[in-house]
């Protein structure tokens, strides 16, 4: 009967039905059902199978979205009995992210935010116009392992520098990896500034982040 | 000097895009989402103006849901004509719904050089070139701030953008770089130093401001703010939506178009409630995202659509247009990059947009190219001459020449050619020779669209700024960076 189960689970999450999801983890729940067990053979499948069907071209965004969301409904579902049992999902790394002061772009901080999320890092998204000290306070406050800045103005760029000498005074670098992003950046840029990484789209922020956590 | 400005006027050619009930179905739509919804106006200024006028106002998510009759009354306010004037009288771009006016694109990143082809982060002496070939070029109505002068302190780099091109070029001036108050008024007093005055300015706007909205369904503070003080000093500001079907806006055309016009008229909307009677414009740049990245795609057939349904909404509301057109995404002057500025330009033109943007940037507005400067002022030539129709008159329908000519002659020595054969379209960059002299050269449009550029920067000759203008600018923009 689980093998329906974990297949069902699956589909809901190709589907992006949140509701039916939901619904399931509870099932698994009501049935005594490792809440790891559940994501791992169940829901996570339906991610892994949009992410390669998106690879190929096949899916679109918002298809990834939907799944995240479905993803999520699920894993609110079983936390508690996971946080009973005294387990917890592997997350690759926490990473704080934001678009800096002065600016207010946010459609692609937005799809990196999301990208990492779903690819398993645990993301902190302090959405647009975000003071410089904040960053640093975020990431002082969940230690994470990366700060994303994301910038599109030519006048605010140089805020991702001003991010880094904020981290640099309050001796969180180097333990902190910053990347940066957004369409005036480019990897000279980075280089000039001292960031870690950067990237031109949300599929390279994922692979740059997993490479600077190790993964 | 520059020469006489290539307008498209009284085009002949016209397109049913949306009928009189849809675009009421749209208004209707539009002022159920102000009324009901509501639009973010993240400033106090703002939201104050809006309650005093009736909006019932959210201090902490900072929405103003207004009502639908106070947005209505206030775009009647506003004038359906006006002129965009230049520092060169001559140069004066009416926006009488009868011109179509081309402006250069705005606020690139990087320029590939036109002398070495290198690929590098804009300064002011790129503003100043640029400028100066705008200047040049017949086809160009009016110059938008066309590249960021990224080696000036951006407190006051957009003033920085504006003092180049008024030393290069006699023609209008529009900027979206500015999205501050401190910014605003100086930019407003350079104006009128160079206008003689704010009273002469608001008869003779030579600068006009255009801001972005923030899809879906709101404004930036600073964007509003610099909006209303230009207002108030008379000068022509437009708010341009960019919402972007499936991501800022929803997936469908239809409600993409309402979100927008929501964002744009109820800006229009404030800036008539503070300032009635201040020259406003509707102006959009809609598109709809890439599916796979998400980006912001410059291109393809919703954006053409789009091109030509805005305007019939601009007119319902009866302001001037300004339509984002060209603008590809393409990384190179390629295949691409004449298919989207082709279509979008036309499409664009032939609902009669008052201002078209604009030529010469590439990769989304990102990267300045002269070669593809020169060739978007052909593509719009194009344009121009399809757009002019055909004329159908005793002298055009030529019976008498085709009686003398009769059946098997030809006619070339005939009067009427020549008196009419410079009505034909000339290319500039077209390649019509025969194929052995192509095949000997091998060459073609871009390195003829780079050595006209080059040879404008070397030669071509703006009317000067009188030097204590000149000085005064500079004077105007040390008081904002002191
Ligand atoms: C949409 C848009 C807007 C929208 C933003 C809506 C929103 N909610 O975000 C609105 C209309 C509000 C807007 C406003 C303005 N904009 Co704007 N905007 C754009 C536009 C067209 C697309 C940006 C976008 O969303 N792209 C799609 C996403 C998916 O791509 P992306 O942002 O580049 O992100 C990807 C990568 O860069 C990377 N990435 C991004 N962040 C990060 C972070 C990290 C850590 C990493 C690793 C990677 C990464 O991954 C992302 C996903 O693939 C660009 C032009 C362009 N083609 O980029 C101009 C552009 C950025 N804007 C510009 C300007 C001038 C403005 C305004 C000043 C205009 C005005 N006068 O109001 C204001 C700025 C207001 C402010 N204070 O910020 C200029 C900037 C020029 C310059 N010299 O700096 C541009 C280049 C357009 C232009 N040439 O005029 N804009």
């Amino acid at each position: 009967m689980s093998a329906d189960l974990f297949e069902s689970m699956k589909q809901s999450v190709i589907d992006g039905d949140e509701e039916r999801s939901a619904e399931l983890a509870q099932q698994a729940l009501a049935q005594g059902i490792d809440p790891l067990v559940a994501i791992n053979a169940g829901f996570v499948l339906g991610i892994n199978h949009v992410g390669e069907q998106f690879g190929v071209g096949e899916m679109f965004l918002p298809d990834l979205m939907l799944a995240a969301e479905a993803m999520k409904a699920a894993v609110a579902v079983l936390e508690p009995e996971m946080k009973r049992r005294g387990t917890q999902r592997e997350v690759l790394g926490r990473v704080v992210l934001g678009t800096v002061k002065g600016d207010i772009h946010e459609i692609g901080k937005n799809l990196v935010a999301m990208m990492l999320s779903a690819s398993g890092f645990e993301v902190h998204d302090l959405g647009v116009d975000v003071p410089f000290q904040k960053f640093a306070e975020k990431a002082r406050e969940v230690k994470a392992d990366i700060v994303g800045v994301s910038a599109l103005l030519t006048t605010t760029m140089t805020g991702q520098k001003t991010v880094i000498e904020v981290l640099d005074d309050m001796g969180l670098r180097p333990q902190v990896k910053v990347i940066v992003g957004g369409a005036p950046v480019t990897r000279s840029w980075a280089q000039e500034i001292g960031a870690d990484g950067y990237s031109e789209d949300a599929m390279g922020a994922v692979a740059l982040a997993k490479k600077l956590v190790g993964k | 000097m520059a020469g006489k400005i290539n307008a498209i006027a009284h085009p002949r050619l016209s397109l049913n895009i949306l009928s009189t009930a849809d675009v009421h179905k749209i208004h209707t739509a539009t002022l159920d989402v102000i009324e009901s919804v509501g639009v973010r106006f993240p400033s106090r200024k703002a939201l104050d103006i809006l309650e005093a006028h009736g909006a019932t106002v959210d201090r902490n998510t900072l929405v103003a849901r207004i009502p639908g009759r106070v947005i209505e009354e206030a775009l009647k306010k506003a004038p359906p004509i006006y002129t965009l004037a230049a520092r060169d009288p001559s140069q004066d771009l009416p926006l009488d719904g009868q011109h179509v006016f081309l402006g250069t694109d705005g606020c690139c990143i990087e320029v590939i050089d036109a002398f070495t082809g290198e690929k590098r982060r804009t300064t002011k002496q790129d503003s100043a070139d640029c400028a100066r070939i705008a200047d040049a070029l017949e086809e160009v109505g009016f110059w938008w701030s066309m590249v960021s002068a990224q080696d000036q302190p951006p407190e006051s780099r957009s003033l920085h953008e504006l003092e180049a091109a008024w030393r290069n070029t006699t023609k209008h001036l529009q900027t979206e770089s500015i999205v501050t108050e401190p910014e605003m008024q100086a930019a407003i007093e350079m104006a009128a130093a160079l206008t003689g005055g704010k009273d002469e300015l608001r008869k003779r706007p030579i600068l006009s401001i255009m801001q972005c909205t923030t899809s879906p369904l709101g404004h930036d503070g600073g964007s509003l703010e610099a909006g209303l003080l230009a207002a108030e000093v008379g000068l022509p500001v437009g708010y341009m939506t960019m919402a972007s079907c499936a991501f800022s806006g929803p997936v469908t055309l239809a409600g993409n178009l309402v979100v927008g016009n929501a964002e744009v008229i109820s800006a229009l909307a404030l800036m008539q409630l503070a300032h009635p009677g201040a020259p406003v414009y509707y102006a959009a740049a809609q598109t709809a995202m890439d599916l796979r990245t998400g980006g912001y795609t410059g291109g393809g057939p919703e954006d053409f659509l789009f091109g030509a349904a805005t305007n019939v909404l601009a007119d319902f509301y009866n302001v001037p247009l300004s339509m984002g057109a060209f603008a590809t995404g393409a990384k190179e002057p390629d295949w691409q990059a004449a298919v989207d500025n082709a279509f979008s330009s036309f499409m664009a033109s032939l609902t009669g947009s008052d201002m078209l943007l604009g030529c010469g940037l590439l990769h989304g507005s990102r990267i300045l190219s002269y070669e593809m400067m020169v060739m978007d002022c052909e593509i719009y030539s194009i344009v121009r001459k399809t757009l002019e129709g055909i004329v159908i008159n005793a002298d055009t329908l030529a019976l008498d020449v085709i009686r003398s000519v009769g059946p098997g002659g030809n006619f070339l020595k005939h009067k009427h050619t020549r008196q009419h054969m410079r009505e034909l379209w000339q290319p500039r960059l077209m390649d019509r020779r025969p194929y052995g002299q192509w095949e000997e050269k091998r060459d073609g449009a871009r390195d003829w669209a780079r050595a006209r550029a080059q040879d404008i920067l070397k030669n071509h000759q703006p009317d000067p700024l009188d030097p204590k203008l000149g000085a005064e600018l500079l004077r105007i923009i040390a008081s904002v960076e002191g």
